[in-house]
């Protein structure tokens, strides 16, 4: 967590966004990040974002309801307390794939999405810095980190020519915090 | 950049030319806005209709199940009939928002919010139903596997009505999760352009702070695909596992192996039905015609008349089955069932299922709007007379011709029943005040294909001869 400058630039149409991503990208700028209101294919690409791994944990939360749950019932109706359900086999394989299943799902779900909020820190009571109250409306919005090494009027004189169609700059926290989103914080009545 | 460009043949997904704020203010605005008379006379209605089923369900558990009509011949009465009911309607919403999603359906966009939302409400209403079949309801917990105090003693895990436990409770978390994530961005948009505090501060809380940063929405994608691949085995498992209840148990007309596949098409028919109930009267209200077109009411009704004709074929396969399996009592339960004394729910059931979709067949009328909420009120009924016929026409004539029964519900269980449509109102009116019915993210990411405004600017290129298009679009990059 920490407060920092940034060059912030708004467009409003993929086809000029795609284009400054690159540029910026090029011009060796420090990109914080680009805010859609919708989510834009091949924009994790043109920013150089990994692919992300949430499959993979969805595969082994997935694992793990599977496990448990054949695990849990072989233990009670071998070991635990054998029932005869009419002189069926104590471990009933088949009937027991229903129950399985639905926890293999219930587990991957589950903790897919507990993974996906941890990763994005989203959360109720997460607040974040919104650049542009329009970034979630119509405007793509990128901003740009600044430092000691560049100037401003640089960087914004560079992202206007990119085809921005507001720019500013903005001091923000770069990470999230527990507030109020009907209360303002400190630093941006400052 | 490669050009966007769907077809102009195909009919576009969001009518009108729009830019991406129209949208917002299209579907957003609605909420900024006090509702209408109609909504607060519907909603009052609404609760009127849960309170009496609050009273009616208090009646019973302080009394006993001993108000209901059921009998020892006929254990399952409306009870588990408007269980099934509830459930198979349920569906068609997971129908809408993952098997469509995996097979890039671009038109379950419009759609899919309202028919998750329809979902999650009715399977609540759903689950009512066995809950309180139990009788001791304050027991109910019995049936988790927890360790207990006595022994412990667990549950019979192969018992299908456990089977049920387990897929209702999963099917209602993933259904949840699923409808939740796709709402945190379009919370977003509602908390970014509040105008009050209060909404601000109650929307920034729903959002989870999301600000649409390119990773996030990167996650979001693939969270939104993974569960789609999750919910459409589970849907599908769903169903089969209601229609267990029933196929596992050795009774005439119950013991078949078309059940799964048939229960899940009933489940499908009369989902969709109920999401054009909802949505011809949503778009009217609420405006989004633009949004919910003709063409996504015409999908639907494709839908229902290809799970109708599905339902159908079922329909005859068991009377096929019942004279070539040459089992007398399974011939003598379909025998009763088409003229014995309840031969007026079987009729229903065929006239409203099989009968009716195929008017469906027409164009003019699957894009006639006053026919196709007519046709999913019938359809519907229809359903409910299937599960009634499946469960009380079953069970009234036994093995045992001295304990033949007639069934009629009692007052009380008729109550529950409303009680469950003011549940399921009152949800869908709360819903349809305070949340966007459609997915504002996902209109606004098909816009620039599929909107009516992108198509117009599409004709001049379809005009275009093949070298005239290489040429222009080799140097677009």
């Amino acid at each position: 967590m920490a407060i920092k400058k940034f060059a912030v630039a708004a467009y409003d149409d993929e086809e000029v966004l795609f284009p400054a991503v690159r540029k910026v990208r090029n011009s060796g700028y420090k990109m914080h990040d680009v805010y859609t209101p919708f989510p834009v294919h091949g924009l994790d690409h043109a920013m150089g974002l990994k692919e992300t791994d949430l499959h993979t944990a969805g595969f082994i939360f997935g694992l793990c309801g599977t496990s448990t749950a054949l695990g849990f019932m072989s233990w009670i109706f071998t070991s635990d307390w054998p029932i005869n359900f009419g002189g069926k086999p104590h471990f009933s394989l088949p009937a027991f794939i229903p129950i399985t299943f639905e926890l293999t799902v219930l587990f991957a779900a589950v903790g897919m999405v507990m993974t996906w909020c941890y990763l994005n820190q989203v959360m109720p009571g997460v607040k974040k810095h919104v650049f542009h109250p329009r970034q979630s409306d119509d405007l793509f919005v990128m901003a740009v980190e600044l430092n000691d090494h560049v100037s401003e009027q640089e960087v914004i004189d560079f992202l206007k020519s990119t085809g921005a169609v507001e720019t500013n700059v903005q001091v923000a926290e770069d990470s999230w915090w527990y507030g109020r989103w009907d209360k303002k914080e400190p630093y941006e009545l400052a | 950049m490669h050009i966007k460009y769907e077809s102009i043949v195909r009919e576009p997904l969001v009518d009108g030319d729009k830019n991406y704020h129209q949208v917002t203010e299209d579907i957003i605005s609605p909420i900024e806005r006090k509702p209408g008379r109609m909504w607060y006379v519907g909603f009052f209605f609404s609760l009127c209709l849960l309170a009496y089923g609050v009273f009616c369900v208090t009646w019973e558990v302080y009394w006993g199940i001993g108000t209901w009509g059921i009998n020892r011949t006929i254990g399952w009465g409306w009870d588990i009939t408007n269980f099934v009911w509830w459930i198979g309607i349920g569906h068609a919403g997971t129908l809408i928002s993952a098997i469509l999603l995996l097979f890039r359906q671009g038109w379950r966009t419009g759609v899919n919010r309202a028919a998750e939302a329809m979902t999650i409400f009715a399977v609540m209403c759903a689950g009512q139903f066995p809950i309180f079949h139990m009788g001791r309801v304050w027991d109910g917990f019995f049936v988790l596997p927890y360790p207990n105090t006595r022994g412990p003693l667990w549950p019979n895990f192969n018992s299908a009505l456990l089977w049920d436990v387990f897929a209702i409770s999963t099917y209602f978390t993933v259904s949840l999760l699923f409808w939740y994530s796709g709402l945190i961005p379009d919370f977003a948009t509602i908390r970014d352009r509040a105008k009050t505090k209060l909404r601000k501060l109650l929307y920034g809380v729903a959002s989870f702070g999301w600000t649409g940063s390119a990773k996030n929405w990167q996650r979001q994608e693939a969270l939104a695909l993974v569960l789609a691949g999750l919910s459409t085995p589970l849907v599908l498992s769903v169903h089969t596992i209601v229609s267990f209840d029933f196929a596992t148990s050795v009774i005439p007309g119950w013991h078949t192996t078309i059940f799964p596949p048939y229960f899940v098409a009933g489940a499908i028919f009369s989902g969709f039905a109920m999401v054009n109930t909802l949505l011809v009267l949503s778009r009217k209200i609420l405006h989004l015609e633009d949004y919910i077109t003709v063409g996504h009411l015409e999908a639907m009704n494709k839908v229902i008349v290809l799970t109708g004709s599905i339902v159908g074929c079922a329909y005859l396969t068991e009377l096929f089955m019942s004279w070539y399996s040459a089992n007398p009592n399974e011939a003598a339960a379909f025998k009763w069932r088409i003229a014995g004394p309840y031969w007026w729910s079987y009729w229903a059931m065929m006239t409203c299922n099989v009968v009716s979709p195929q008017f469906f067949w027409f164009k003019k009328l699957r894009r006639n709007i006053p026919f196709t909420f007519i046709m999913s009120i019938v359809v519907n009924i229809g359903m409910w007379f299937e599960r009634f016929v499946i469960i009380v026409t079953s069970l009234y004539r036994d093995y045992l011709p001295s304990s033949w029964a007639y069934y009629s519900p009692t007052w009380t269980e008729i109550g529950f029943y409303l009680g469950t449509f003011g549940l399921f109102f009152t949800c869908y009116f709360l819903f349809a005040k305070y949340f966007p019915i459609v997915a504002v993210a996902e209109i606004k990411h098909i816009l620039k294909t599929s909107g009516e405004g992108q198509k117009k600017r599409m004709a001049a290129i379809e005009e275009q001869s093949v070298e005239e298009f290489v040429h222009e679009q080799a140097h677009a990059h």
